[in-house]
């Protein structure tokens, strides 16, 4: 029943598609006005959609098994969040979720742009619903959630239990509104182009959506990054992985779109690079999907894959990438510029300049080894080595910049006072080797990088005593920007100072280390709802201070599917955390215990919180201003 | 004053070549292996007997005297160079090291050429 | 010149989408086939009874030997070894079985119950033997030559037609 009900309302929004995209057209050839009609198809395209979502969703509750979607990831004793968090945490369910996003951004772009010329407005609603065509036709004909299975099974097969996890519910839809929707801004882009709409004005009507998709990219990847912390077990929270990589691409193209937008705004520069940071985001999100879903790259966060999605999803890209390309090549124009060194739109250059280089960086290493792969038959892996390497000293000349350009004013600027970036430099160097001799000795691009970092933290902390004087405060730009330099601060420290001690240990055993003793005191078995759990009771004990911590690892044994997985201990503090698994060893009666000390993680979270604030602000004068 | 300058320069370069002769660490080792049998997991992620045997593997060769770089070699002589989180090297992977760099300089240029002239 | 810009644009995102293609089509399971047509590298690993120690010059004794990883633990072992049995049938073959990570006294018990192929039995205790060959999951199965050249590496149970490719190789 649901599954007709569902199937039906799919079908329902390709025709909605269809006549959206069939009036739009017609509205754009005979009348300079936007039919009433379009808003109403447009909204009910929005509302059937969610309608179908529901359905959905209401089929993972009931556990209707004759769902192969509902079959393959859900139990009917799971927990009931789980069974409607599982709704997306597969690849039918997310399929549907990004459609939603594609409709609700098309209509909310539609009503919100009234004082953008209507042939553009319409322009980018037909552009929008051929993308989401494209996606209903996906879903219809691939990866369709309502397919039925016949007999029908009496029971699911159940979810992955690292799925299983809060923070996994919501980490998808945050990260679906970042990069799907960096579709709309995709649709406009090829609008505009269209229409020979590259007025300034052009950049307020996507600048908001950029923000928008950019704030829930970020918290997307900072909740992924937690997930990843704590159920994963290495006590890391950022592997370079295929699928967080496919993450981190739009994002560093929407950063550098944001910026740049600023210019364009202001100054009526950059219109073509601002439309093709435009394209390249969204042909970025679908090529991480495209890595990520046809199962062409293996990586830790598995998504069931096939090789048939691939080649659909390749078809979807190749017909975006070269469509944009050929329409690129005949509007192109030259433009000339004729900018003076020392000038913000020079150092906004700068910061798109360096999104660049970490955009080929990793999207050159993610794709490599296909390549490696296809062309002489040798796999490799690019693993966190390689971009640390080539990463790393570039972000300390990048913090430098990032200190140093937004103080730069339009077109001509003149350093009233280098001298005191020379004072704040010493001071960086000055606090960097309190650090080092304090604590412990680090590698010189560690020192450089920290330096760097506390520059920017300075020299912004400074920017918000003098604006205060002058009552001229930027806090947006002043909150993303000092935050990013804590985070690359945090990080920095994290890594050097991070302890990490691995002992196989018996029930009873004490190892020692440092100042630290630790102890196995007893093992318990308990059963849960729909697993087994073997808990360790682990004491940590520091032996200057006397201080105690008792820490619980899990083993947990899942029944539906069958699974071992193991649960960290974690003891939070603003200062560090605790960090401890443990896992069984084979054939044998010792256990595997890995202790971690993880100084500052807590504010690692807090920076990116920060970051996303700041972005948040920004929105809110913006629609403030308009 | 000049005295404890030097000193104090002497300091933070003795604290500097402590880092450089740091002896080889297995654990770090360990992270920039693959555990070929995990989905995508290092060596030292996982506990799987796979990678508590390259951990044994992994100290007997530190204690032969092998550098970090001999042993990724020795493991991806034996297994390919999949098992490698830091991807050698070599022809093949020229460009994969070059191009970021390439890519860099060339940005530079790009910027530059929209640049007065003359200030 | 612009048009050649446009030219190399059009073909370098042409060819991105080609080799995503034929990734596409690779098959993804990992083999280890690195060793092959290498040198077998030095071992020197102590017999299942702990009487002596078999080295690379006891290979050189027989045309052809085939390095088999085993252990009672191992399930897939227990479906390869009717094959086994076949194998060691052929003169021009040896069979070196390699016991792994394995208890001694389940390991006689497997042999016993399901029968002894092996020529040479040798055991690796913690493993460590294993790396040598570019094992990573057992059963693992390695054919030599005569000049003690790695010609094939099976990953997993033998299967028949491994069994049939085997004896095209040897006679």
């Amino acid at each position: 029943m649901l599954s007709n009900l569902g199937n039906i309302l799919l079908f329902l929004n390709v025709i909605l598609s269809l006549s959206i995209i069939y009036t739009a057209n017609r509205n754009l050839k005979i009348s300079e006005v936007i039919d009433k009609k379009i808003y109403q198809l447009s909204l009910i395209q929005s509302t059937s959609i969610i309608i179908c979502f529901f359905v959905l969703i209401a089929a993972f509750i009931v556990s209707d098994f004759s769902l192969i979607t509902v079959y393959q990831n859900s139990h009917s004793l799971k927990p009931f969040f789980y069974k409607i968090a599982g709704t997306w945490g597969n690849h039918e369910g997310s399929l549907l979720l990004w459609a939603i996003i594609l409709s609700i951004f098309s209509f909310l772009f539609l009503v919100y742009n009234k004082n953008h010329p209507n042939k553009f407005r319409l322009l980018t609603l037909i552009i929008q619903n051929i993308l989401i065509l494209g996606f209903l036709f996906f879903i219809l004909f691939n990866s369709n959630p309502f397919s039925r299975i016949s007999p029908i099974p009496s029971e699911g097969l159940g979810l992955n239990p690292i799925l299983q996890d809060p923070a996994l519910a919501i980490h998808p839809p945050l990260l679906y509104v970042g990069f799907v929707g960096a579709s709309i801004y995709f649709s406009a882009a090829i609008a505009s182009l269209i229409t020979n709409y590259s007025e300034k004005s052009f950049s307020l009507s996507i600048k908001n959506w950029v923000l928008i998709s950019w704030c829930f990219q970020t918290l997307g990847i900072l909740v992924g990054s937690i997930w990843a912390y704590y159920e994963l077990g290495w006590g890391g929270f950022w592997f370079w992985d295929p699928v967080e990589n496919a993450s981190l691409l739009p994002w560093f193209a929407m950063t550098a779109l944001f910026h740049s937008l600023i210019v364009f705004e202001k100054r009526n520069l950059f219109y073509f690079w601002v439309i093709i940071l435009c394209l390249i985001t969204f042909t970025l999100s679908v090529t991480g999907t495209f890595l990520v879903r046809s199962g062409i790259l293996n990586s830790v966060h598995t998504f069931a894959s096939d090789p048939s999605r691939g080649i659909y999803i390749l078809i979807f890209l190749s017909l975006m990438i070269f469509g944009s390309i050929f329409l690129l090549f005949q509007k192109y124009k030259k433009e000339n510029y004729d900018l003076n060194r020392n000038s913000k739109e020079t150092f906004i250059l700068v910061n798109n300049w360096f999104m660049m280089f970490y955009l080929i960086t990793v999207l050159l290493g993610t794709i490599y080894p296909i390549f490696t792969d296809a062309l002489t038959d040798n796999k490799i892996s690019v693993g966190p080595p390689f971009y640390n390497a080539i990463i790393f000293p570039v972000v300390v000349v990048f913090l430098i910049f990032m200190a140093i350009g937004p103080k730069a004013k339009w077109i001509k600027n003149k350093f009233e006072n280098i001298r005191i970036y020379f004072f704040i430099l010493i001071g960086a160097i000055g606090l960097n080797l309190v650090i080092l001799f304090f604590f412990k000795s680090y590698t010189l691009l560690s020192n450089f990088i920290i330096i760097s970092a506390l520059f920017l933290i300075i020299s912004s902390l400074m920017d918000i005593a003098k604006a205060l004087k002058k009552n001229k405060l930027d806090f947006a730009r002043i909150i993303s920007h000092t935050s990013f330099g804590f985070l690359v601060l945090f990080i920095g420290l994290n890594d050097i100072f991070s302890v990490e001690k691995d002992y196989n240990i018996k029930l009873g055993e004490t190892k020692k280390f440092e100042n630290y003793s630790i102890q196995l005191q007893t093992l318990d078995l308990k059963n849960y709802k729909n697993y087994q759990a073997v808990i360790g009771k682990l004491e940590i004990k520091n032996i200057n201070s006397n201080q105690i911590n008792i820490l619980n690892p899990e083993i947990r044994i899942y029944d539906k599917p069958k699974t071992l997985t193991y649960e960290a201990a974690i003891k939070t503090s603003l200062v560090k955390d605790y960090y401890l698994t443990m896992s069984n060893i084979d054939r044998s009666d010792y256990y595997n215990i890995k202790f971690q000390k993880k100084p500052l993680m807590a504010w690692i979270w807090i920076s990116v919180i920060m970051i996303v604030i700041g972005g948040s602000l920004r929105l809110f004068s913006n629609a403030k201003n308009n | 004053m000049k005295l404890n300058l030097l000193l104090l320069l002497f300091i933070v370069f003795s604290k500097f070549s402590l880092a450089a002769e740091k002896n080889v660490d297995p654990n770090l080792i360990h992270k920039n292996l693959r555990c070929l049998v995990c989905q995508g997991q290092s060596i030292s992620d996982s506990n799987s007997d796979f990678a508590q045997t390259i951990k044994l593997v992994v100290k007997d060769l530190i204690d032969e005297g092998k550098t970090e770089d001999e042993i990724y070699e020795f493991m991806s002589d034996k297994y390919g160079d999949w098992i490698v989180f830091k991807p050698q090297f070599n022809i093949q992977n020229s460009l994969l090291w070059i191009l970021p760099y390439i890519a860099l300089i060339f940005g530079g240029f790009f910027i530059f050429s929209f640049l007065k002239k003359r200030q | 010149m612009q048009k050649i810009i446009k030219i190399i644009i059009l073909f370098f995102f042409l060819f991105i989408i080609g080799i995503f293609y034929l990734g596409l089509t690779k098959d993804t399971n990992y083999s280890t086939s690195s060793l092959i047509n290498k040198d077998t590298p030095e071992f020197k690993i102590i017999s299942f009874d702990d009487s002596n120690f078999y080295t690379r010059d006891d290979l050189k004794k027989n045309n052809y030997t085939l390095i088999n990883f085993w252990a009672s633990w191992c399930a897939p072992c227990k479906i390869e070894h009717p094959i086994l049995m076949k194998l060691s049938q052929k003169k021009k073959l040896m069979l070196l079985g390699i016991n792994f990570k394995d208890k001694n006294l389940q390991a006689k018990t497997f042999l016993s119950d399901l029968g002894n192929p092996y020529d040479l039995l040798a055991k690796d205790k913690n493993g460590k033997q294993s790396v040598k060959f570019g094992i990573y999951g057992i059963p693992e199965s390695i054919l030599i030559n005569k000049d003690l050249i790695i010609i094939k590496k099976f990953v997993g149970p033998l299967s028949v037609d491994d069994y049939n490719n085997i004896i095209k190789i040897i006679e």
